[in-house]
Protein backbone atom coordinates (compact mmCIF):
# COMPACT_ATOMS: atom_id res chain seq x y z
CA UNK A 1 0.00 0.00 0.00
CA UNK A 2 1.67 3.21 -1.10
CA UNK A 3 1.39 6.05 -3.55
CA UNK A 4 0.92 3.52 -6.36
CA UNK A 5 -2.41 2.52 -4.86
CA UNK A 6 -3.51 6.16 -4.86
CA UNK A 7 -2.52 6.28 -8.52
CA UNK A 8 -4.75 3.26 -9.25
CA UNK A 9 -7.67 4.80 -7.41
CA UNK A 10 -7.37 8.19 -9.07
CA UNK A 11 -6.59 6.78 -12.50
CA UNK A 12 -10.21 5.73 -12.80
CA UNK A 13 -11.37 9.30 -12.23
CA UNK A 14 -9.29 10.46 -15.20
CA UNK A 15 -11.84 9.16 -17.69
CA UNK A 16 -14.59 11.42 -16.40
CA UNK A 17 -12.51 14.57 -16.01
CA UNK A 18 -12.29 17.59 -18.25
CA UNK A 19 -9.05 18.18 -20.17
CA UNK A 20 -7.84 20.61 -17.55
CA UNK A 21 -8.61 17.97 -14.92
CA UNK A 22 -6.47 15.48 -16.77
CA UNK A 23 -3.59 17.95 -16.93
CA UNK A 24 -3.99 18.57 -13.19
CA UNK A 25 -3.83 14.85 -12.47
CA UNK A 26 -0.67 14.50 -14.56
CA UNK A 27 0.99 17.43 -12.81
CA UNK A 28 0.00 15.94 -9.45
CA UNK A 29 1.51 12.56 -10.18
CA UNK A 30 4.64 13.56 -12.01
CA UNK A 31 5.68 16.86 -10.45
CA UNK A 32 4.47 16.30 -6.94
CA UNK A 33 4.08 12.68 -5.89
CA UNK A 34 6.96 11.37 -7.96
CA UNK A 35 9.29 14.20 -6.91
CA UNK A 36 8.29 13.61 -3.29
CA UNK A 37 9.03 9.91 -3.40
CA UNK A 38 12.11 9.93 -5.61
CA UNK A 39 13.91 13.05 -4.43
CA UNK A 40 12.44 15.00 -1.55
CA UNK A 41 12.24 12.05 0.84
CA UNK A 42 15.97 11.48 0.46
CA UNK A 43 16.81 15.13 1.07
CA UNK A 44 14.84 15.13 4.34
CA UNK A 45 15.79 11.54 5.18
CA UNK A 46 18.61 12.36 7.59
CA UNK A 47 17.15 15.56 8.94
CA UNK A 48 17.31 14.85 12.65
CA UNK A 49 20.54 12.88 12.56
CA UNK A 50 22.35 15.69 10.83
CA UNK A 51 20.71 18.47 12.83
CA UNK A 52 23.65 19.53 14.99
CA UNK A 53 23.68 21.86 17.96
CA UNK A 54 26.77 23.47 19.40
CA UNK A 55 26.39 21.89 22.83
CA UNK A 56 27.09 18.60 24.56
CA UNK A 57 24.01 18.89 26.79
CA UNK A 58 21.97 15.71 26.25
CA UNK A 59 18.46 16.40 25.12
CA UNK A 60 19.14 19.91 23.85
CA UNK A 61 19.29 18.78 20.22
CA UNK A 62 16.00 16.85 20.50
CA UNK A 63 14.20 19.74 22.10
CA UNK A 64 15.54 22.33 19.65
CA UNK A 65 14.67 20.16 16.67
CA UNK A 66 11.15 19.71 17.98
CA UNK A 67 10.87 23.44 18.62
CA UNK A 68 11.87 24.47 15.10
CA UNK A 69 10.16 21.63 13.21
CA UNK A 70 6.82 20.83 14.90
CA UNK A 71 5.89 18.95 11.76
CA UNK A 72 8.45 18.20 9.09
CA UNK A 73 8.12 19.67 5.56
CA UNK A 74 8.02 16.23 4.03
CA UNK A 75 5.14 15.11 6.24
CA UNK A 76 3.17 18.26 5.52
CA UNK A 77 3.60 17.69 1.79
CA UNK A 78 2.51 14.09 2.02
CA UNK A 79 -0.60 15.12 3.97
CA UNK A 80 -1.27 17.90 1.48
CA UNK A 81 -1.08 15.46 -1.42
CA UNK A 82 -3.41 13.01 0.29
CA UNK A 83 -5.98 15.67 1.17
CA UNK A 84 -5.82 17.29 -2.27
CA UNK A 85 -6.34 13.94 -4.04
CA UNK A 86 -9.29 12.90 -1.89
CA UNK A 87 -12.04 15.12 -3.39
CA UNK A 88 -11.58 13.28 -6.69
CA UNK A 89 -12.93 10.25 -4.85
CA UNK A 90 -16.29 12.00 -4.53
CA UNK A 91 -16.49 12.00 -8.32
CA UNK A 92 -15.39 8.35 -8.49
CA UNK A 93 -18.09 7.39 -5.98
CA UNK A 94 -20.77 9.31 -7.85
CA UNK A 95 -19.81 7.66 -11.14
CA UNK A 96 -19.76 4.24 -9.47
CA UNK A 97 -23.22 4.93 -8.02
CA UNK A 98 -24.60 5.89 -11.44
CA UNK A 99 -23.08 2.80 -13.03
CA UNK A 100 -24.59 0.67 -10.29
CA UNK A 101 -28.04 2.14 -10.93
CA UNK A 102 -27.75 1.55 -14.67
CA UNK A 103 -26.60 -2.03 -14.04
CA UNK A 104 -29.60 -2.60 -11.79
CA UNK A 105 -31.91 -1.28 -14.48
CA UNK A 106 -30.25 -3.52 -17.04
CA UNK A 107 -30.52 -6.62 -14.84
CA UNK A 108 -34.20 -5.88 -14.14
CA UNK A 109 -34.70 -5.87 -17.88
CA UNK A 110 -36.06 -2.36 -17.83
CA UNK A 111 -37.49 -1.19 -21.15
CA UNK A 112 -35.93 2.25 -20.69
CA UNK A 113 -32.40 0.91 -20.54
CA UNK A 114 -30.71 1.02 -23.89
CA UNK A 115 -27.45 -0.80 -23.23
CA UNK A 116 -26.70 -4.03 -25.05
CA UNK A 117 -24.63 -5.55 -22.24
CA UNK A 118 -22.99 -4.88 -18.92
CA UNK A 119 -19.60 -4.25 -20.53
CA UNK A 120 -21.03 -1.21 -22.26
CA UNK A 121 -22.22 0.19 -18.94
CA UNK A 122 -18.79 -0.44 -17.42
CA UNK A 123 -16.96 1.29 -20.26
CA UNK A 124 -19.34 4.21 -20.56
CA UNK A 125 -18.03 7.67 -19.99
CA UNK A 126 -20.47 9.99 -18.24
CA UNK A 127 -20.70 13.60 -19.26
CA UNK A 128 -20.31 16.20 -16.57
CA UNK A 129 -23.93 17.30 -16.37
CA UNK A 130 -26.68 17.42 -13.81
CA UNK A 131 -25.80 16.14 -10.35
CA UNK A 132 -22.39 14.95 -11.54
CA UNK A 133 -21.60 18.58 -12.42
CA UNK A 134 -22.33 19.62 -8.84
CA UNK A 135 -20.20 16.79 -7.42
CA UNK A 136 -17.34 17.60 -9.78
CA UNK A 137 -17.48 21.33 -9.05
CA UNK A 138 -17.57 20.75 -5.27
CA UNK A 139 -14.57 18.45 -5.56
CA UNK A 140 -12.60 21.19 -7.36
CA UNK A 141 -13.68 23.71 -4.75
CA UNK A 142 -12.50 21.46 -1.89
CA UNK A 143 -9.21 20.85 -3.69
CA UNK A 144 -8.65 24.60 -3.88
CA UNK A 145 -9.47 25.03 -0.21
CA UNK A 146 -7.08 22.26 0.86
CA UNK A 147 -4.24 23.59 -1.31
CA UNK A 148 -4.69 27.09 0.06
CA UNK A 149 -4.90 25.88 3.67
CA UNK A 150 -1.71 23.84 3.41
CA UNK A 151 0.21 26.62 1.64
CA UNK A 152 -0.82 28.99 4.40
CA UNK A 153 0.12 26.44 7.08
CA UNK A 154 3.59 26.16 5.51
CA UNK A 155 4.06 29.89 5.35
CA UNK A 156 2.81 30.36 8.90
CA UNK A 157 4.84 27.55 10.48
CA UNK A 158 8.15 28.24 8.79
CA UNK A 159 8.05 32.02 8.42
CA UNK A 160 8.27 31.99 4.67
CA UNK A 161 9.68 29.31 2.41
CA UNK A 162 13.38 29.65 3.14
CA UNK A 163 15.34 27.15 5.19
CA UNK A 164 17.96 28.96 7.29
CA UNK A 165 21.41 27.45 7.87
CA UNK A 166 21.60 28.45 11.48
CA UNK A 167 18.94 28.61 14.18
CA UNK A 168 19.42 29.98 17.68
CA UNK A 169 17.78 27.89 20.38
CA UNK A 170 17.37 28.48 24.11
CA UNK A 171 14.69 25.93 25.01
CA UNK A 172 15.29 24.00 28.25
CA UNK A 173 17.54 21.97 28.87
CA UNK A 174 19.89 23.94 26.62
CA UNK A 175 22.15 25.80 29.07
CA UNK A 176 22.01 29.09 27.09
CA UNK A 177 21.29 30.25 23.55
CA UNK A 178 22.96 27.61 21.40
CA UNK A 179 23.62 27.57 17.67
CA UNK A 180 21.91 24.76 15.82
CA UNK A 181 22.72 23.91 12.22
CA UNK A 182 20.21 22.45 9.79
CA UNK A 183 21.42 19.82 7.32
CA UNK A 184 21.28 20.66 3.56
CA UNK A 185 19.48 24.01 3.92
CA UNK A 186 20.00 25.13 0.30
CA UNK A 187 18.76 21.85 -1.19
CA UNK A 188 15.74 21.97 1.12
CA UNK A 189 15.01 25.58 0.11
CA UNK A 190 15.19 24.59 -3.57
CA UNK A 191 12.74 21.74 -3.10
CA UNK A 192 10.43 23.83 -0.94
CA UNK A 193 10.28 26.56 -3.58
CA UNK A 194 9.71 23.91 -6.28
CA UNK A 195 6.84 22.29 -4.37
CA UNK A 196 5.25 25.67 -3.66
CA UNK A 197 5.55 26.62 -7.34
CA UNK A 198 3.89 23.39 -8.47
CA UNK A 199 1.18 23.88 -5.81
CA UNK A 200 0.49 27.32 -7.27
CA UNK A 201 0.29 25.86 -10.78
CA UNK A 202 -2.22 23.30 -9.50
CA UNK A 203 -4.26 26.08 -7.88
CA UNK A 204 -4.29 27.98 -11.20
CA UNK A 205 -5.36 24.84 -13.06
CA UNK A 206 -8.18 24.27 -10.57
CA UNK A 207 -9.35 27.88 -10.86
CA UNK A 208 -9.28 27.61 -14.67
CA UNK A 209 -11.26 24.37 -14.53
CA UNK A 210 -13.81 25.93 -12.19
CA UNK A 211 -14.25 28.92 -14.52
CA UNK A 212 -14.60 26.61 -17.50
CA UNK A 213 -17.29 24.53 -15.78
CA UNK A 214 -19.20 27.61 -14.63
CA UNK A 215 -19.06 29.12 -18.14
CA UNK A 216 -20.33 25.86 -19.63
CA UNK A 217 -23.13 25.74 -17.07
CA UNK A 218 -24.33 29.28 -17.78
CA UNK A 219 -24.08 28.83 -21.54
CA UNK A 220 -26.13 25.63 -21.33
CA UNK A 221 -28.70 27.37 -19.15
CA UNK A 222 -29.08 30.28 -21.53
CA UNK A 223 -29.47 27.84 -24.44
CA UNK A 224 -32.22 25.96 -22.58
CA UNK A 225 -33.92 29.23 -21.61
CA UNK A 226 -33.99 30.12 -25.30
CA UNK A 227 -35.42 26.73 -26.47
CA UNK A 228 -38.85 26.28 -24.76
CA UNK A 229 -40.19 29.47 -26.42
CA UNK A 230 -39.72 27.92 -29.88
CA UNK A 231 -40.88 24.40 -29.05
CA UNK A 232 -44.59 23.69 -29.54
CA UNK A 233 -44.61 20.66 -27.14
CA UNK A 234 -43.51 22.02 -23.80
CA UNK A 235 -41.07 19.42 -22.42
CA UNK A 236 -41.22 18.62 -18.78
CA UNK A 237 -38.14 18.00 -16.59
CA UNK A 238 -38.20 14.23 -16.93
CA UNK A 239 -38.31 14.29 -20.69
CA UNK A 240 -35.40 16.72 -20.77
CA UNK A 241 -33.38 14.35 -18.62
CA UNK A 242 -34.36 11.44 -20.83
CA UNK A 243 -33.26 13.40 -23.87
CA UNK A 244 -29.91 14.07 -22.26
CA UNK A 245 -29.52 10.38 -21.60
CA UNK A 246 -30.38 9.62 -25.18
CA UNK A 247 -27.60 11.92 -26.29
CA UNK A 248 -25.16 9.82 -24.32
CA UNK A 249 -26.23 6.56 -25.90
CA UNK A 250 -24.26 5.16 -28.80
CA UNK A 251 -25.58 5.08 -32.42
CA UNK A 252 -26.72 1.48 -32.11
CA UNK A 253 -29.71 2.68 -30.05
CA UNK A 254 -32.87 1.98 -32.08
CA UNK A 255 -35.56 4.01 -30.39
CA UNK A 256 -34.51 7.65 -30.36
CA UNK A 257 -37.85 9.31 -29.71
CA UNK A 258 -38.58 7.73 -26.33
CA UNK A 259 -38.76 11.14 -24.69
CA UNK A 260 -41.69 12.14 -26.79
CA UNK A 261 -43.58 8.87 -26.67
CA UNK A 262 -46.00 10.13 -24.01
CA UNK B 1 3.35 -10.31 2.67
CA UNK B 2 2.67 -6.71 3.44
CA UNK B 3 -0.02 -4.08 3.51
CA UNK B 4 -0.89 -4.96 -0.08
CA UNK B 5 -2.60 -8.09 1.26
CA UNK B 6 -4.86 -5.99 3.47
CA UNK B 7 -5.62 -3.73 0.55
CA UNK B 8 -6.66 -6.71 -1.60
CA UNK B 9 -8.79 -8.09 1.21
CA UNK B 10 -10.63 -4.81 1.69
CA UNK B 11 -11.15 -4.39 -2.06
CA UNK B 12 -12.76 -7.83 -2.11
CA UNK B 13 -15.13 -6.87 0.70
CA UNK B 14 -16.19 -3.73 -1.14
CA UNK B 15 -18.40 -5.77 -3.44
CA UNK B 16 -20.70 -6.91 -0.63
CA UNK B 17 -20.86 -3.65 1.28
CA UNK B 18 -23.51 -1.02 1.50
CA UNK B 19 -22.79 2.58 0.43
CA UNK B 20 -21.64 3.54 3.91
CA UNK B 21 -19.44 0.42 3.98
CA UNK B 22 -17.69 1.59 0.82
CA UNK B 23 -17.07 5.01 2.34
CA UNK B 24 -15.58 3.21 5.35
CA UNK B 25 -13.24 1.23 3.07
CA UNK B 26 -12.15 4.46 1.32
CA UNK B 27 -11.48 6.18 4.67
CA UNK B 28 -9.45 3.19 5.92
CA UNK B 29 -7.43 3.00 2.68
CA UNK B 30 -6.62 6.62 2.25
CA UNK B 31 -6.67 8.29 5.64
CA UNK B 32 -5.35 5.39 7.68
CA UNK B 33 -3.40 2.87 5.63
CA UNK B 34 -1.83 5.30 3.17
CA UNK B 35 -1.02 7.86 5.88
CA UNK B 36 0.51 5.08 8.00
CA UNK B 37 2.74 3.70 5.23
CA UNK B 38 3.69 6.93 3.49
CA UNK B 39 3.96 9.29 6.43
CA UNK B 40 3.73 7.95 9.97
CA UNK B 41 6.18 5.06 9.72
CA UNK B 42 9.04 7.46 8.97
CA UNK B 43 8.35 9.56 12.03
CA UNK B 44 8.74 6.64 14.40
CA UNK B 45 11.54 4.97 12.40
CA UNK B 46 14.48 5.98 14.61
CA UNK B 47 12.59 6.55 17.83
CA UNK B 48 14.90 4.36 19.87
CA UNK B 49 18.11 5.81 18.40
CA UNK B 50 16.92 9.34 18.94
CA UNK B 51 15.68 8.74 22.48
CA UNK B 52 18.30 10.42 24.63
CA UNK B 53 18.86 10.37 28.38
CA UNK B 54 21.04 12.80 30.33
CA UNK B 55 23.29 10.06 31.70
CA UNK B 56 26.29 7.99 30.64
CA UNK B 57 25.27 4.83 32.55
CA UNK B 58 25.11 1.96 30.00
CA UNK B 59 21.72 0.35 29.79
CA UNK B 60 19.85 3.24 31.35
CA UNK B 61 18.53 4.56 28.03
CA UNK B 62 17.37 1.10 26.96
CA UNK B 63 15.59 0.47 30.22
CA UNK B 64 13.92 3.87 30.27
CA UNK B 65 12.77 3.57 26.67
CA UNK B 66 11.29 0.18 27.42
CA UNK B 67 9.62 1.55 30.54
CA UNK B 68 7.92 4.44 28.77
CA UNK B 69 7.11 2.65 25.49
CA UNK B 70 6.09 -0.95 26.31
CA UNK B 71 4.50 -1.12 22.86
CA UNK B 72 5.43 1.66 20.46
CA UNK B 73 2.66 3.94 19.11
CA UNK B 74 3.35 2.86 15.58
CA UNK B 75 3.04 -0.85 16.39
CA UNK B 76 -0.25 -0.31 18.19
CA UNK B 77 -1.43 1.66 15.15
CA UNK B 78 -0.51 -1.21 12.82
CA UNK B 79 -2.23 -3.76 15.06
CA UNK B 80 -5.31 -1.59 15.18
CA UNK B 81 -5.43 -1.39 11.37
CA UNK B 82 -5.14 -5.16 11.06
CA UNK B 83 -7.71 -6.00 13.76
CA UNK B 84 -10.20 -3.48 12.44
CA UNK B 85 -10.01 -4.83 8.89
CA UNK B 86 -10.22 -8.51 9.85
CA UNK B 87 -13.95 -8.80 10.72
CA UNK B 88 -14.65 -8.14 7.06
CA UNK B 89 -13.16 -11.60 6.46
CA UNK B 90 -16.26 -13.09 8.11
CA UNK B 91 -18.37 -11.67 5.29
CA UNK B 92 -15.96 -12.94 2.64
CA UNK B 93 -15.99 -16.43 4.15
CA UNK B 94 -19.77 -16.51 4.37
CA UNK B 95 -20.12 -15.49 0.72
CA UNK B 96 -17.56 -18.13 -0.29
CA UNK B 97 -19.49 -20.72 1.75
CA UNK B 98 -22.72 -19.76 -0.02
CA UNK B 99 -21.13 -19.99 -3.45
CA UNK B 100 -19.65 -23.36 -2.53
CA UNK B 101 -23.05 -24.68 -1.46
CA UNK B 102 -24.66 -23.46 -4.65
CA UNK B 103 -21.99 -25.20 -6.69
CA UNK B 104 -22.37 -28.37 -4.65
CA UNK B 105 -26.14 -28.50 -5.06
CA UNK B 106 -25.86 -27.27 -8.63
CA UNK B 107 -28.74 -24.83 -8.20
CA UNK B 108 -29.44 -21.32 -7.07
CA UNK B 109 -30.18 -21.50 -3.36
CA UNK B 110 -29.93 -17.82 -2.51
CA UNK B 111 -31.20 -14.57 -3.95
CA UNK B 112 -28.90 -12.38 -6.09
CA UNK B 113 -25.31 -12.26 -4.75
CA UNK B 114 -25.31 -8.49 -4.30
CA UNK B 115 -28.19 -8.59 -1.85
CA UNK B 116 -27.47 -8.83 1.88
CA UNK B 117 -30.21 -11.02 3.35
CA UNK B 118 -30.85 -13.57 6.07
CA UNK B 119 -27.68 -15.25 7.31
CA UNK B 120 -25.38 -12.92 5.38
CA UNK B 121 -27.05 -9.94 7.05
CA UNK B 122 -26.36 -11.45 10.47
CA UNK B 123 -22.71 -12.02 9.56
CA UNK B 124 -22.44 -8.46 8.24
CA UNK B 125 -23.97 -7.01 11.40
CA UNK B 126 -21.62 -9.09 13.59
CA UNK B 127 -18.63 -7.87 11.55
CA UNK B 128 -19.77 -4.26 12.08
CA UNK B 129 -20.11 -4.78 15.82
CA UNK B 130 -16.67 -6.40 16.00
CA UNK B 131 -15.07 -3.60 13.96
CA UNK B 132 -16.54 -0.95 16.26
CA UNK B 133 -15.51 -2.97 19.32
CA UNK B 134 -11.90 -3.25 18.16
CA UNK B 135 -11.70 0.47 17.38
CA UNK B 136 -12.92 1.36 20.86
CA UNK B 137 -10.63 -1.17 22.54
CA UNK B 138 -7.55 0.19 20.77
CA UNK B 139 -8.43 3.80 21.45
CA UNK B 140 -8.84 2.90 25.12
CA UNK B 141 -5.51 1.04 25.07
CA UNK B 142 -3.75 4.07 23.58
CA UNK B 143 -5.33 6.29 26.21
CA UNK B 144 -4.40 4.02 29.11
CA UNK B 145 -0.86 3.15 28.01
CA UNK B 146 0.21 6.70 27.24
CA UNK B 147 -1.83 8.75 29.70
CA UNK B 148 -3.97 10.42 27.11
CA UNK B 149 -2.77 11.13 23.59
CA UNK B 150 0.02 13.47 24.58
CA UNK B 151 3.68 12.88 23.82
CA UNK B 152 5.84 14.83 26.28
CA UNK B 153 9.22 16.28 25.34
CA UNK B 154 10.78 15.18 28.58
CA UNK B 155 10.20 12.15 30.79
CA UNK B 156 11.85 11.50 34.15
CA UNK B 157 13.16 7.99 34.62
CA UNK B 158 14.52 6.28 37.75
CA UNK B 159 14.48 2.61 36.77
CA UNK B 160 17.60 0.51 37.58
CA UNK B 161 20.42 0.75 36.41
CA UNK B 162 19.86 4.51 36.12
CA UNK B 163 21.78 5.92 39.13
CA UNK B 164 19.09 8.51 40.01
CA UNK B 165 16.14 10.25 38.39
CA UNK B 166 17.42 11.14 34.94
CA UNK B 167 15.94 13.36 32.27
CA UNK B 168 15.11 11.54 29.06
CA UNK B 169 14.13 13.34 25.87
CA UNK B 170 11.76 11.92 23.30
CA UNK B 171 12.43 12.76 19.64
CA UNK B 172 9.86 14.67 17.53
CA UNK B 173 7.19 14.79 20.26
CA UNK B 174 5.05 17.44 18.57
CA UNK B 175 4.96 15.65 15.23
CA UNK B 176 4.09 12.37 16.97
CA UNK B 177 1.31 14.06 18.91
CA UNK B 178 -0.16 15.61 15.75
CA UNK B 179 -0.30 12.20 14.08
CA UNK B 180 -1.72 10.54 17.17
CA UNK B 181 -4.57 13.04 17.12
CA UNK B 182 -4.99 12.32 13.42
CA UNK B 183 -5.24 8.61 14.25
CA UNK B 184 -7.85 9.30 16.94
CA UNK B 185 -9.87 11.50 14.56
CA UNK B 186 -9.93 8.88 11.79
CA UNK B 187 -10.75 6.15 14.30
CA UNK B 188 -13.62 8.26 15.58
CA UNK B 189 -14.85 8.82 12.03
CA UNK B 190 -14.75 5.08 11.34
CA UNK B 191 -16.69 4.38 14.55
CA UNK B 192 -19.35 6.89 13.47
CA UNK B 193 -19.56 5.29 10.01
CA UNK B 194 -19.88 1.79 11.49
CA UNK B 195 -22.57 2.83 13.95
CA UNK B 196 -24.59 4.61 11.25
CA UNK B 197 -24.29 1.60 8.94
CA UNK B 198 -25.45 -0.67 11.78
CA UNK B 199 -28.45 1.55 12.56
CA UNK B 200 -29.32 1.91 8.89
CA UNK B 201 -29.30 -1.86 8.27
CA UNK B 202 -31.25 -2.69 11.43
CA UNK B 203 -33.82 -0.01 10.62
CA UNK B 204 -34.14 -1.08 6.96
CA UNK B 205 -34.64 -4.74 7.71
CA UNK B 206 -36.97 -4.18 10.64
CA UNK B 207 -39.22 -2.11 8.37
CA UNK B 208 -39.04 -4.87 5.73
CA UNK B 209 -39.92 -7.54 8.30
CA UNK B 210 -42.74 -5.48 9.72
CA UNK B 211 -44.22 -4.78 6.27
CA UNK B 212 -44.04 -8.48 5.34
CA UNK B 213 -45.90 -9.44 8.50
CA UNK B 214 -48.45 -6.67 7.95
CA UNK B 215 -49.11 -7.83 4.36
CA UNK B 216 -49.42 -11.48 5.51
CA UNK B 217 -51.94 -10.53 8.20
CA UNK B 218 -54.15 -8.77 5.77
CA UNK B 219 -54.09 -11.55 3.17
Amino acid sequence: MDWGALHTILGGVNKHSTSIGKIWLTVLFIFRIMILVVAAEKVWGDEQDDFVCNTLQPGCKNVCYDHFFPISHIRLWALQLIFVSTPALLVAMHVAYRRHEKKRQFIKGDQKCEYKDIEEIRKQRFRIEGTLWWTYTSSIFFRLVFEAVFMYAFYFMYDGFRMPRLMKCNAWPCPNTVDCFVSRPTEKTVFTVFMIAVSSICILLNVAELCYLLTKFFLRRSKKAGNPKHHPNHENKEETKQNEMNELISDSCQNTVIGFSS
Amino acid sequence: MSWGFLRDLLSGVNKYSTGIGRIWVAVVFIFRLLVYVAVAENIWKYEHDEFECNVKQPGCENVCFDHFFPVSHIRLWALQLIMVSTPSLLVVFHVAYRENREKHHDQKLYKSPGEIDGGLLCTYLISLVLKTGFEIVFLFLFYKLYNGFKVPRLVKCDVRPCPSTVDCYISKPTEKMIFLYFLVATSGLCIVLNVSELSYLIFKYSIKCYLKRYVKKHQ
